[in-house]
């Protein structure tokens, strides 16, 4: 995320507010999923990590508020990992 | 939709610094302990990050068999278990880390043309790393 720091909380965001929508929205959908067959974005694109940052992306990015999506980094293992900055 | 890849290598090298155009005393005076003159060894860190738009048909920015194949055949092969200061590449410029950075981003941006080279990172150690970009790039060390 990227935002102005507000002056009242000090915050750029609410973490609070981000762990809920990242709950509902992303690991809701994703955690203990077989990706190919549950995830609904997956039964047209294959699902490798450069699709599932998009589509960690896509369904973050409307839900969010306060501050300004920057990156979604996915990692695959700890020695390979996906940036989606939103670039069309 | 572009998407970054990054896959990080490990090698082991050996190096010391030292430059032929300071005197003994100023190469002490700026390199300390990284002067000592049998040299020094590190396990490195090379994260190699490549972008391009994420194929419709496949879903991926490059083929991890390409980037891994040309990886360890032109800089695994080249650096590890070496001693960095007789290679080439080193003989008039001093084996630090920035300029290993700008070796390697050299070869890959040079070598690899499945997709394009964003950025070369090497930690030295878990304290120290250096990004190389490229000249129209940033490059930052910390």
């Amino acid at each position: 995320m990227k935002g102005a720091v507000d002056p009242k909380s000090g915050f750029v965001v609410d973490l609070r507010q981000l762990k809920d929508v990242m709950s509902r929205e992303v690991l809701d959908a994703l955690d203990h999923r077989f990706l190919n067959k549950e995830v609904p974005e997956f039964l047209t694109r294959i699902p490798t990590t450069e699709n599932l940052a998009v589509a960690i992306w896509q369904r973050l990015s409307p839900k969010l508020s306060a501050a300004q999506l920057h990156r979604v980094r996915v990692y695959e293992t700890p020695d390979l990992f996906v940036d989606f900055f939103g670039e069309v | 939709m572009k998407a970054h890849l990054t896959r990080r290598y490990i090698f082991s090298a050996s190096h010391r610094l030292h430059s032929d155009e300071m005197s003994e005393e100023e190469n002490r005076a700026t390199y300390g302990k990284c002067n000592n003159p049998y040299g020094h060894g590190h396990n490195y860190t090379v994260e190699v990050t490549v972008s391009g738009p994420v194929d419709d048909q496949t879903g991926m920015v490059c083929n991890l068999v390409d980037l891994d194949g040309f990886v360890h055949s032109q800089i695994l092969e080249r650096y590890d278990h070496q001693n960095l200061n007789l290679l080439s590449e080193f003989e008039e410029q001093v084996p630090t880390t920035e300029n290993l950075c700008i070796a390697v981003y050299e070869i890959v941006k040079r070598g690899f043309r499945k997709a394009h080279l964003e950025k070369i990172r090497i930690e030295e150690t878990m304290m120290n790393s250096f990004e190389y970009s490229g000249e129209n790039g940033r490059t930052t060390s910390g």
